[in-house]
C-alpha cells in the first residue's frame, strides 16, 4: 500500500493537531514551520522551557508538550524547523481551475535551515498527496496618531516577547483595542511582573456584554477558552487593573518614543465623545483590533475566500467544508485562517483536517465527536466576531498627517486625496501613486485598513478578493509569501525524495534540523501500521 | 522604566543562563542565549534602532516577523528581522534605515529591493 504523504505548513495548535491526526490515520507527514520549535504563537516559550522545564500560566502546556513529542519522535514524521514556505506552485493547467486534472495539491517551495532571514538557506521543493495549511494570524492594528512611535507595539508583540523571552515591554503599560486577547496579554504582563495601568476595550457594553452573555450554554462547549479568559480577568482584578469598556487610545505622543497616550470615551460606533480625553503617562502601549489571517499561501493555492461583514475585526477567511477541505483539491485549511476562535478550536479543526487529508476512515466515532466540537468552535468564532466588531467611526481618530502605511509613511490625507480622485482610486493605481502597501511589509499591516478606507471614501469595494472582486486585487496576494534573497532564488531547488522515501533518507542534501530529530524514545501513541483515531483520548483538551 | 528581561524561573540570579555578547554598530551588548536580536536590544534599553523614510525612529512593532519595522544587518546579511533572528554569540549587528534622500542620515547608492535605499547608519 502506498502511504499518503501529508504536508502540513504551520506547527501551531492547528498544524500540530493536523500532523498528529494524519499520523494516526497512517500517513507519512512532513511538518513545516519557520520557527525552531513547534507551538506557533500560542505555545511560544523560551528555549529552555521547551526542553521540559515548567513555566508559568500556559494553558494546556502539558498536553501540548506531549503531543509535540509524539509528533516529532514519530518514525513517519519529518519535521522541518526554520523552514519557510515562500511559494506554492499550482500543478494544474495554467488557464484551468486550480488543481484541475491532477487532483494533487500545489508544489511547495521551501527555504530550509539556517537562522531567520539568513543567507545561504537551501531551496527545496516538496510534492505531497495533500497539503494542510495552518498558517495562523497576526494582530490587526488600526492606525491612530503616533502609532509609529517606538514603544507602541501590537498586543501580539508584547505577548511574544513575554512568552518567548521573558521580556516585559514596560512598567507603565496601557493595553488597548478590542477583543479578549487584550485580557490574555495584560494577564501575561502582570504575571511576569510588569505594571499595567489599564486595559481599554473599545467596544461598548451593549455590544460586548450582550454577545458574551447570550446563550451561555454555548460557552460551556468552549470550556478551555472560557476558563482561560476567566483566569486572565481574575489576574486583572487581583492586580487592581481597571478594564474599561467603550474607551480607547486615540493618540500616542512622545519624543522619539511613546511617553504618554490620550484616551477617550467612544460611542457604540467608536466615534469619540468630545471632552472625555485623558492623558496617561506610559512607557509602553500595546494595541490590537482583532486579527488578520495569514492568507498568502491559501491565495497562492487558489483557495476561495469568504468575506466578512463590514466592520468585522478580521477576515476574509478561507472557505472550508465539513472536513476542512478548501475549494482546491488536495488542499485543507485549519485554525485561524478559517475563522478566529482561539487555540482549542484550532486544534479540533487541525485534527479533522489532518485525518481527512490522510484519507482516514470517515466512520470512526471520534471524527463525529470532533466535527461536533468543530461546529461549536465555529459558533464561538461567530460570537467573538459579533462581540468585538470594528466600529465604523474609527477614522474619526485620524488626522490628515496620521501615518497609515508605516513602511512608506503614507498619511491619511494623501490617501483621502487619492481615493477622492477617480483617476487614482483603483487599488493598483492608488498603491503606486501613494506608495501605501509597497514597503517592506508588503501591506501586511496596512492592507486591510487601506482597503477599508478606500471603500469608505466611496472609491469602490474593500477588495478582499472574494467573488465580488477578483483575487488579484486582494491586499493579501503576495507572489513571494516570505522574503528570500536573490542568490537563494537563483539556486536550483533540490526536490525532496519520492513519496516512498522520507526526505532524510532520500540521498539528497539533508535539510538542516532534520538530523536534530530525537530518536523515538518511548512508545509512540499510534502503532505505525494500525490506524487509530484522530484524537488521543488521554488528551481532554482535544474535545474542546 | 524601559523593557526589561526577567531571569529564568528557578534561577532568580540568572544562574544557568548562557551569556552571549553581540556588537551593535561596533559596540558590545550583552544578552543570554535564547534571546532574539530584538530581545537583546530591548533588554539593553534600546527601544528604537531603525528610521522610517522621514527619519522617524522605529523599533519593534509586531514582534512576529510581519511588519519589518525592526530590520537590521546581521553579519553582513541585510534586512534581517530582529524579532525573528535568534542572537548568537559574536553576531555583528548593524542598524539600517530607510530614510529618503534629503531627510538626514547617510546617503547610499545601495537601493533596497523596493526602490528606496535602506542603508547602514554607522558605516559612514
Amino acid at each position: 500500500m502506498t502511504r499518503r504523504h501529508v504536508a502540513v505548513t504551520g506547527a501551531g495548535p492547528a498544524g500540530l493537531a493536523a500532523a498528529c491526526a494524519a499520523l494516526a490515520a497512517g500517513a507519512r507527514v512532513t511538518l513545516i514551520d519557520s520557527a525552531e520549535q513547534p507551538g506557533g504563537q500560542y505555545h511560544r516559550m523560551p528555549p529552555e522551557a521547551s526542553a521540559g522545564h515548567p513555566g508559568g500560566l500556559r494553558h494546556g502546556r502539558d498536553a501540548f508538550l506531549r503531543r509535540r513529542s509524539r509528533v516529532l519522535t514519530h518514525p513517519r514524521c519529518t519535521w522541518l524547523p526554520e523552514t519557510s514556505v515562500w511559494a506554492l506552485e499550482r500543478t494544474g493547467p495554467a488557464d484551468g481551475p486550480p488543481g484541475a486534472g491532477s487532483g494533487a495539491p500545489p508544489r511547495v517551495h521551501l527555504l530550509c535551515g539556517g537562522p531567520a532571514d539568513g543567507s545561504g538557506r537551501t531551496r527545496r521543493t516538496l510534492d505531497a498527496d495533500a497539503l494542510v495549511l495552518a498558517t495562523g494570524a497576526h494582530d490587526r492594528v488600526l492606525p491612530f496618531p503616533g502609532w509609529e512611535l517606538p514603544g507602541v507595539c501590537t498586543a501580539g508583540a508584547a505577548q511574544a516577547l513575554v512568552k518567548g523571552e521573558r521580556l516585559v515591554v514596560g512598567d507603565r503599560v496601557v493595553v488597548a483595542g478590542t477583543g479578549p486577547f487584550l485580557l490574555a496579554v495584560a494577564a501575561s504582563l502582570l504575571e511576569a511582573g510588569a505594571g499595567v495601568r489599564e486595559v481599554l476595550e473599545a467596544g461598548t457594553f451593549p455590544t460586548v456584554g450582550r454577545n458574551w452573555l447570550s446563550r451561555p450554554w454555548e460557552l460551556a462547549a468552549q470550556l478551555g477558552k472560557t476558563a482561560e479568559l476567566a483566569g486572565s480577568a481574575a489576574a486583572l482584578v487581583r492586580h487592581r487593573v481597571p478594564y474599561r469598556l467603550g474607551r480607547t487610545v486615540v493618540e500616542a505622543r512622545g519624543d522619539g518614543r511613546v511617553e504618554e497616550v490620550v484616551t477617550a470615551r467612544l460611542r457604540p460606533d467608536w466615534s469619540v465623545v468630545d471632552g472625555t480625553e485623558r492623558t496617561v503617562p506610559v512607557d509602553a502601549l500595546c494595541v490590537g483590533h482583532g486579527f488578520s489571517p495569514r492568507l498568502e499561501l491559501p491565495l497562492a493555492a487558489g483557495c476561495a475566500l469568504r468575506d466578512t461583514p463590514a466592520g468585522a475585526g478580521a477576515g476574509p477567511f478561507v472557505v472550508v467544508d465539513g472536513e476542512q477541505r478548501t475549494s482546491v483539491p488536495g488542499v485543507f485549511a485549519a485554525g485561524e485562517i478559517t475563522g478566529v476562535a482561539g487555540a482549542p478550536a484550532a486544534r479540533v479543526e487541525g485534527a479533522v483536517a489532518g485525518w481527512t487529508a490522510a484519507g482516514g476512515d470517515h466512520a470512526v466515532p471520534a471524527l463525529r465527536v470532533l466535527r461536533r466540537s468543530r461546529d461549536e468552535g465555529r459558533a464561538f468564532a461567530r460570537r467573538l466576531a459579533r462581540a468585538h466588531p470594528i466600529g465604523a467611526g474609527w477614522p474619526g481618530w485620524l488626522r490628515q498627517d496620521t501615518v497609515v502605511c508605516r513602511c512608506e509613511e503614507t498619511d491619511y490625507g494623501t490617501l483621502c486625496a487619492a481615493f477622492g480622485d477617480a483617476a487614482q482610486a483603483a487599488p493598483r493605481v492608488a498603491r503606486l501613486s501613494t506608495r501605501a502597501g509597497l514597503g517592506p511589509c508588503q501591506a501586511r499591516v496596512c492592507g486591510p485598513t487601506v482597503a477599508e478606507l478606500r471603500a469608505r471614501l466611496g472609491a469602490g469595494p474593500a477588495g478582499h478578493g472574494t467573488a465580488a472582486e477578483p483575487p488579484g486585487h486582494t491586499p493579501h496576494r503576495r507572489p513571494l509569501a516570505q522574503p528570500l534573497r536573490l542568490g537563494e532564488l537563483a539556486a536550483a531547488p533540490v526536490p525532496f525524495g519520492s513519496p516512498e522515501e522520507t526526505p532524510d533518507r532520500s540521498g539528497g542534501p539533508k535539510p538542516p534540523g532534520a538530523a536534530d530529530r530525537t530518536t523515538p524514545s518511548g512508545p509512540v501513541a499510534e502503532s505505525p501500521e494500525a490506524p487509530s483515531s484522530p484524537t488521543d483520548p488521554s488528551d481532554p483538551t482535544d474535545q474542546r | 522604566m524601559s523593557p526589561r528581561r526577567l531571569p529564568a524561573r528557578g534561577t532568580a540570579d540568572g544562574r544557568g543562563e548562557r551569556p552571549l555578547r553581540i556588537t551593535v554598530d561596533g559596540r558590545p551588548v550583552d544578552g543570554v542565549a535564547g534571546q532574539t536580536v530584538a530581545g537583546v536590544l530591548l533588554a539593553a534599553g534600546r527601544t528604537a534602532w531603525r528610521r522610517g523614510p522621514s527619519g522617524a525612529a522605529r523599533g519593534v512593532f509586531c514582534g512576529i516577523g510581519v511588519c519589518f519595522d525592526c530590520l537590521v544587518t546581521v553579519n553582513g546579511d541585510r534586512d534581517v528581522r530582529a524579532c525573528l533572528r535568534r542572537a548568537a554569540d559574536g553576531d555583528e549587528v548593524r542598524t539600517q534605515s530607510r530614510t529618503r534622500p534629503g531627510t538626514g542620515g547617510s546617503r547610499s547608492a545601495d537601493a533596497g529591493a523596493d526602490g528606496y535605499p535602506e542603508h547602514g547608519e554607522a558605516t559612514g
